[in-house]
């Protein structure tokens, strides 16, 4: 939350996208500015910049020339040309460049194909009835923290082959990284060093006792026959705890937090089992969770506005996605919409490589979920608490079954 | 009679493996290891599957995929292909 940021003013000159409003609902913020910018500007957090239209957004996701992903969380720690390993980044392939991205990203995308993400979907399906049994008998309850927050985390934990009992640990990491964003540095960096303790703990535990888990398959991988350095480990895996958990929780959450209100699409959702695939994309749509970021690479004009090399820019895909130039009537959810070219997941080289794993835990939530509860609703709206910072979703969700 | 035959194809440049024409479409397309699209075959769309194809060029998020009016002779020689699979205009879904 924001304890040390004044309130914004105005969106344009001076945004933050840690602010309550924007936390609250930055859908109508974004529509604004597309109106009167479309890139804002703001001077927090070292000088940062903010597109919001779907072209605008499409040309920096492509553009590796003016923009790298050497750090994609804009935080109080804004890093110069030398901070951060290049091309590399700390952790890769989020935060590489090409044409070292490429080299690594080639290297994980086998695992996180349809095929051995279908693998994990019974696994998947089984967590979801289990969690719902346990609210048997009761009318109300809060789905985030009883439902959505346990079902990526537990998948991840058991994709990377760590403890589960480790699951609320990674919630507190993930909250460091993601929302405290406004820390003071030195206090963040105290924090990333218990981080990577954990990780070095179980790296050192899968060197001793090798298993079938991603953290062996990153241990055991090579490119151009030699193993990876330590630290590309531990940053991708930190990476894909992160990436993970804290994304797939608020797309799942969020959904149910649109179906609790909209009786109609409920309905018909828990009705026409068929209209699954498009409801999904329509609704990953609607509510992307998850904003990127970029620093700039080198001093250029875009679009007019004079762009510095180190200045920080927001990637919201969210915003690209509520786009009226690319999207008919683009704040109605429409669970049959045919056409539907969302960014949710990036644009580019970029796209998100959990994607495949995204999809398929948001379906079996929504599956799970609508066949035991298919008439629900929020016990109270002014309750609904949502996340702040790069990644938007209900945290707190108060149901109560119909 | 005849009608256009249309052919689809996945830019391999620009295809970033979203995945969405495959779940559109599994009969138009196919993935590879690293979960990569191509079109089966030729990309000649049987009779069936036009809708299908459009959908895929239609959900792309990368604008990789095109669809485009095969010559005159290939449709000839997978016009008899198409007839064979009128169920496949089933599995449209919408």
């Amino acid at each position: 939350m924001t304890d040390g940021h004044p309130p914004v003013g105005d969106f344009a000159t001076d945004f933050d996208h840690t602010d309550p409003a924007w936390v609250a609902d930055p859908y109508p913020i974004w529509d604004d500015l597309r109106q009167r910018c479309p890139v804002a500007h703001s001077d927090r957090y070292g000088g940062a910049w903010l597109p919001v239209t779907h072209d605008l957004v499409s040309e920096v996701a492509y553009d590796t020339e003016h923009f790298t992903s050497r750090t994609v969380v804009v935080s109080e720690r804004r890093p110069g040309p030398d901070a951060l390993p290049a091309p590399i980044g700390l952790s890769p392939p989020i935060t590489s460049d090409p044409p070292y991205h490429g080299v690594i990203r080639r290297m994980l995308l086998p695992a996180f194909a349809p095929k051995p993400i279908a693998a994990l979907e019974p696994f998947t399906r089984d967590l979801c009835r289990d969690l719902l049994a346990a609210t048997e008998g009761r009318t109300s309850f809060d789905a985030a923290v009883e439902y959505t927050r346990h079902i990526p985390v537990q998948v991840i934990v058991r994709f990377l082959g760590f403890p589960l009992e480790d699951a609320d640990l990674f919630r507190g990491f993930i909250s460091l990284v993601l929302e405290q964003v406004d820390r003071p540095s030195d206090e963040r960096d105290q924090m990333f060093t218990e981080l990577d303790e954990y990780m070095d703990a179980q790296i050192a535990d899968h060197i001793a006792h090798p298993r079938d888990d991603l953290t062996s398959f990153l241990i055991d991988a090579e490119i151009d026959g030699s193993k990876l350095p330590h630290e590309h480990i531990r940053g991708s895996m930190v990476l894909l705890m992160i990436a993970g958990i804290d994304t797939t929780w608020s797309a799942i959450g969020a959904s149910l937090w649109h179906l609790a209100q909209h009786p109609g699409d409920r309905r018909r959702l828990a009705a026409e089992p068929g209209l699954m695939d498009t409801a999904v994309e329509e609704l990953l749509r609607a509510y992307a969770p998850v904003t990127m970021a970029r620093l700039v690479a080198k001093d250029f004009d875009f679009h007019g506005y004079p762009f510095k090399e180190g200045d920080w820019l927001l990637l919201p895909f969210p915003a690209a996605n509520r786009d009226p130039a690319a999207f008919t009537d683009p704040g109605q959810v429409r669970l049959d919409r045919a056409r539907n070219r969302h960014a949710a997941f990036g644009l580019g080289r970029h796209r998100c490589l959990g994607s495949n794993l995204a999809r398929m835990e948001l379906r079996v939530a929504l599956e799970e979920w609508l066949a035991r509860y298919p008439d629900f609703e929020l016990s109270d709206p002014s309750a609904v608490t949502w996340s702040a910072g790069q990644v938007r979703g209900p945290r707190t969700l108060p149901v109560t079954i119909l | 009679m005849t009608h256009a035959t249309l052919r689809v194809h996945v830019d391999p440049d620009k295809c970033q493996g979203h995945n969405r024409c495959y779940s559109v479409s599994p009969d138009l397309f196919e993935l590879d290891e690293l979960g990569m699209s191509s079109e089966v075959g030729d990309g000649i769309v049987p009779a069936g599957l036009a809708t299908q194809a459009r959908l895929a060029v239609d959900n792309c998020p990368e604008h990789a995929i095109s669809l485009t009016e095969a010559a005159a002779t290939e449709a000839a020689a997978t016009e008899a292909a198409a007839e064979t699979e009128p169920a496949a205009e089933a599995e449209v879904r919408r």
